[in-house]
């Protein structure tokens, strides 16, 4: 449940009638997570509130956007909301997985959040293993998207000029039956399940998913939130630095030492 | 994530939803399913037993929550020792509460009377001032039991000046840092406090990109959440089992506002310490 965190916004902190929601799944290379903290980092948003749940694993730290002593000591939990209301926008980040068989109740929470609080849509973002491409998605972008029926209507011709590729279905039954094709998004975690029931619940939903393999995802979330970019402009692109958007996007402090501390000096 | 040192890390699914999982979902649930899954929730379901009024059993729901002001909770066989040797006592002290837990991990005693080095979880309250609160938890509580540990135990509570104080330890190796972990002189403590929580902390505060996960995260977590003052003393050590030099590790919180009034005589701490000490190293010996 959304429980708003009395941060001096009062109670018009947490209206977000007609806001977009951004949202990570927990998916392969932590990706989606990863490319939800640089917007918010980018766009430094103020945190809101909690998205409180028995679903997903807890965790603490301290404030993973930290950029000066001051506001280092704010205390970070498993998945949080945070706004930018000049840009309409609502984010929801999650940090941590899912408990064994809890992902169906969250999505159901999550999306019952969604419908209450009015949000305008939801863009997913997400990732797929690359490992399961097919001949075809082998070659040229790595980049898919999907829009439920109600967000098609919206901004389905936008899709076609920013020249941008659909997520294509896969067989029922590879090699029995090629006719059924259903959506199959191996590693992307709940996105299938969230862009089912948004179909079927009228929710304006996005997904947008790239496919990579674990390893160093950074440069798989810079090229997501480009992506993104590209529909929605959160960050104008610097016209003489059109060719390297990346270099726009502030990466928080948190991400730190991901590979591991340093090495002891007795080692060499 | 995959490190670059030659590591051997287990890589979690990140896909957040097992494969088998979902495929395991999406079959139609036979009633042999539903029941085995049924007996699986509750025996996996702990129980918080009070016991209030002495001798009187209140059960698992108490008939009214009782008033807190101050929760000390020390989670893992070494922050419950440190409560053990310099806080708790039979004389200022009764228990009045225990969980009932079973897990892949562990299952709580039945009894009162406890090593150590034994599973479990116990309620103390002070007898001066029943307002006063103490857990000790050396029994693993699963990730899927976490949510219930704190709602059956907070929500026995009324938390209106309420302020909680979490003890709990862990590896070293752990803890992220510039340098190499070899080298840090541990065991260490450092802390982390939700927003209401305005005293001094009696040590560094812990470091992004450092989190802290498991029960003592989710108790923090829920303090955030409901505006409790609330601080987590975590001890970074290198000995995984029981060990005096990471209990003296928590000494410096025996200045804090919340344990000041609570120290015992030294003393005595010192008696129980060495008592620790022997016990651990019987059960630990293999050799006659």
């Amino acid at each position: 449940m959304f429980v708003p965190c009395d941060c001096g916004g009062g109670s018009a902190s947490s209206d977000f009638k007609g806001f977009t929601l951004f949202m990570p799944a927990v998916s392969v290379g932590n990706v989606g997570q990863l490319a939800i903290d640089l917007v918010i980092s980018t766009l430094n948003m103020t945190k809101v509130g909690y998205f409180y749940t028995d679903c997903l694993v807890p965790m603490v730290g301290n404030n993973p956007y930290a950029t000066a002593e001051e506001n280092s000591v704010e205390l970070s939990i498993n998945a949080e909301v945070y706004s930018l209301p000049s840009k309409k926008v609502v984010v929801l980040q999650i940090r941590s997985p899912f408990i064994k068989n809890k992902y169906r109740p969250f999505c159901q929470t999550l999306l019952s959040w969604v419908k209450n609080s009015k949000c305008a849509r939801v863009v997913l973002l997400s990732s797929s293993h690359a490992y399961q491409r097919d001949d075809e998605q082998l070659l040229g972008t790595p980049l898919r998207y999907l829009l439920t029926p109600d967000l098609e209507k919206a901004v389905g011709g936008l899709m076609q000029e920013l020249n941008w590729k659909e997520m294509e279905k896969v067989a029922a039954y590879p090699g029995i039956n090629d006719t059924e094709k259903v959506l199959h998004i191996p590693g992307g975690g709940i996105t299938k399940l969230l862009f089912t029931e948004s179909c079927s619940k009228g929710i304006q939903m996005a997904v947008l998913l790239k496919f990579c393999s674990e390893g160093d995802n950074i440069p798989d979330a810079f090229a997501l939130v480009n992506y993104l970019n590209e529909w929605l402009q959160l960050i104008k692109s610097d016209s003489n630095n059109s060719t390297d958007p990346s270099t726009q996007w502030k990466m928080p402090s948190s991400w730190r030492l991901l590979f591991g501390n340093g090495l002891p000096p007795a080692l060499f | 994530m995959a490190t670059f040192f030659g590591e051997v890390v287990v890589a979690p699914s990140r896909a957040g939803v097992d494969d088998e999982e979902s495929a395991e979902e999406a079959r139609e649930e036979t009633p042999e399913d539903r029941e085995i899954r049924r007996e699986l929730e509750k025996k996996r379901e702990i129980d918080v037993l009070w016991t209030l009024k002495s001798g009187a059993s209140a059960g698992s729901s108490a008939d009214e929550p009782f008033v807190c002001s101050k929760f000390i909770v020390a989670i893992g066989h070494n922050a419950a020792a440190f409560l053990s040797s310099f806080i708790l006592d039979s004389v200022c002290w009764e228990v009045v509460g225990v969980v009932k837990l079973w897990n892949e991990w562990c299952r709580t005693s039945n009894t009162t009377n406890v090593l150590p080095t034994d599973s479990f979880c116990l309620f103390y309250r002070l007898i001066s001032d029943p307002t006063v609160l103490l857990c000790q938890c050396s029994c693993y509580v699963a990730e899927d039991q976490q949510f219930q540990w704190l709602e059956k135990v907070f929500g026995c509570m009324r938390k209106e000046s309420l302020q909680v104080t979490i003890l709990s330890t862990c590896p070293v190796a752990d803890y992220k840092t510039q340098e190499s972990t070899l080298t840090l002189p541990s065991p260490f403590l450092k802390a982390l406090k939700t927003k209401e929580f305005k005293e001094q902390v009696c040590c560094p505060l812990l470091e992004q990109p450092n989190i802290v996960r498991d029960l003592p995260a989710a108790v923090l977590s829920y303090c955030q959440v409901w505006h409790i003052p609330a601080v987590l003393y975590q001890c970074y050590t290198d000995v995984i089992k029981l060990d005096t030099v990471t209990i003296e590790a928590f000494k410096p919180l025996l200045s804090s506002k919340i344990l000041k009034s609570l120290v015992k005589d030294v003393s005595e701490s010192i008696k129980i310490l060495k008592k620790l000490l022997t016990t651990n190293e019987t059960h630990n010996n293999i050799y006659i």
